[in-house]
């Protein structure tokens, strides 16, 4: 496996492989996000208590539950970069920070939209909540250190050890948040045996969470792309590249 | 091990008799910090008692995050720091001693204060205790998850803000489990299931963050 994957440490074998797969992302994350959304919002049954206003659902779960994964995909690359000293693994973390961020940021903004015909108010400090929101803290702390370094190497290291600092304290936040104030709906979906939602709600939900990551990981791929290019200008295959765009 | 434990520690102490008005800054801001919320919220005993706790710890979090800022910078600036990588001697072991130091000079007269806050605050003689545990397990927990930011920042020109922004959302559980466990020993509960739990953060942390640290530095020493 690392005599296949070790190329990929290349900035230009990266930047291939991001062109190669961004158009397959985009594709499949417009095609599952308009399956999912249009029949989320339009087709699937009402809730018997929550009517119409429950359909925010399709936007709000998908977007917290990844806003989370991609933390912990941050971290992995964060590792990646720190053991086998990968250029390319900080440059995909970094280029997964703002989405990240930006999904937490629709998580909560949705969930505020959510909470207001539901519990009555735009926000409570509720467990789920207040984590969430430390965790687009934890976000944009790492994306401001990176920002502070002018040599983007280190900050990459940097910001990959505050992201590593952060996914430690991730579980250790969740559950002293729990334990401090809990009024937030039990999970919903993650019981696999017998979910507490009907299937035929379900399923555009899942559909549509499998359209977010890859819309996700299609911003993630086109992100990364420019990193290279503006950390790489200077190589020769780069210049290769801008001369056969100019034409 | 034990001449590498005295020279620093000595030399650390030193350095800080020579500093005494910066050592004392963040005490100061932190006494004052406490004063403003009497005057911002209202005298009345009850409600200082109920709010009491969780203003001793905002504000010794922030006076720590003032004053962690010297940790590792005159080091730093004056290359002593690069001579001490350069020694041979394990990096996380002279960070480890370095950040020990530290919290001495920084934090112990932090808890000599505590008493008088405690009074500022209407808190009980069983809260008091209460507090006093959680600060003297707490601040070393702040110390050594402090240091890793305060290494990995330590080269930037102004780093004082964005250290707070880093390290702010990270003592968050330490925050909720020190001020729980001071309101149930204000209800005569038992609170060392909270006092427990910091106790595991603070392990941790002392046996994982001092890598860490040595890491950062040598980022920042680039």
């Amino acid at each position: 496996m690392w005599k296949w994957l070790h190329p990929y440490a290349k900035t230009e074998r990266a930047y291939q492989l991001c062109k190669t797969l961004q158009p397959w992302f985009w594709s499949g994350a417009l095609l599952c996000l308009a399956v999912g959304t249009v029949w989320g919002l339009a087709f699937a049954p009402q809730d018997y208590q929550q009517g119409d206003s429950f359909r925010i659902i399709y936007i709000h779960v998908p977007s917290a539950i990844l806003s989370m994964s991609t933390y912990v995909a941050m971290a992995v690359a964060a590792i990646v970069g720190l053991v086998w000293q990968w250029r390319t693994a900080y440059m995909a973390m970094i280029a997964m920070a703002p989405v990240g961020a930006v999904m937490t940021f629709i998580a909560l903004f949705t969930g505020a939209a959510w909470g207001k015909p539901m519990w009555g108010t735009w926000w409570v400090w509720d467990a789920r909540l207040t984590s969430e929101l430390i965790l687009l803290f934890l976000y944009l702390g790492v994306i401001a250190l990176y920002g502070a370094f002018e040599d983007k190497q280190q900050a990459g290291k940097a910001a990959g050890v505050m992201a590593l600092v952060g996914v430690v304290n991730v579980p250790i936040i969740h559950y002293s948040v729990e334990w401090w104030n809990t009024l937030h709906q039990g999970a919903t979906i993650s019981k696999f045996d017998k979910p507490s939602i009907a299937a035929e709600m379900l399923w555009p939900l899942l559909i549509n969470l499998l359209g977010f990551a890859l819309f996700i990981a299609a911003v993630t791929v086109m992100r990364m792309r420019n990193e290279i290019i503006r950390r790489e200008i200077q190589r020769p295959w780069v210049k290769a590249l801008a001369q056969k765009a100019l034409g | 091990m034990n001449r590498l434990w005295h020279g620093v520690v000595k030399r650390e102490l030193a350095l800080a008799y020579q500093q005494k008005t910066e050592l004392v800054q963040p005490l100061m801001f932190m006494l004052m910090v406490v004063t403003l919320f009497p005057l911002g919220i209202g005298p009345g005993p009850d409600t200082l008692q109920r709010i009491g706790p969780g203003v001793i710890w905002i504000a010794a979090i922030l006076s720590s995050l003032l004053g962690m800022e010297r940790l590792f910078r005159d080091d730093f600036q004056d290359g002593s720091l690069e001579q001490m990588m350069l020694s041979g001697i394990p990096v996380s072991m002279i960070a480890a001693i370095k950040v020990f130091t530290h919290w001495l000079v920084s934090t112990g007269p932090l808890l000599i204060m505590s008493p008088l806050l405690a009074m500022f605050l209407n808190l009980t003689v069983p809260m008091y205790i209460a507090l006093l545990c959680t600060l003297l397990l707490g601040t070393p927990l702040l110390s050594f998850v402090g240091a890793i930011a305060v290494g990995l920042t330590v080269s930037l020109q102004r780093g004082g803000i964005l250290l707070a922004l880093l390290l702010i959302p990270v003592f968050i559980p330490l925050l909720i489990f020190a001020t729980s466990a001071v309101d149930s020993a204000a209800l005569q509960l038992p609170y060392h299931p909270q006092l427990a739990i910091i106790g595991a953060m603070l392990l941790l942390a002392m046996a994982v963050s001092p890598f860490a640290i040595a890491y950062s530095l040598r980022v920042s020493q680039n």
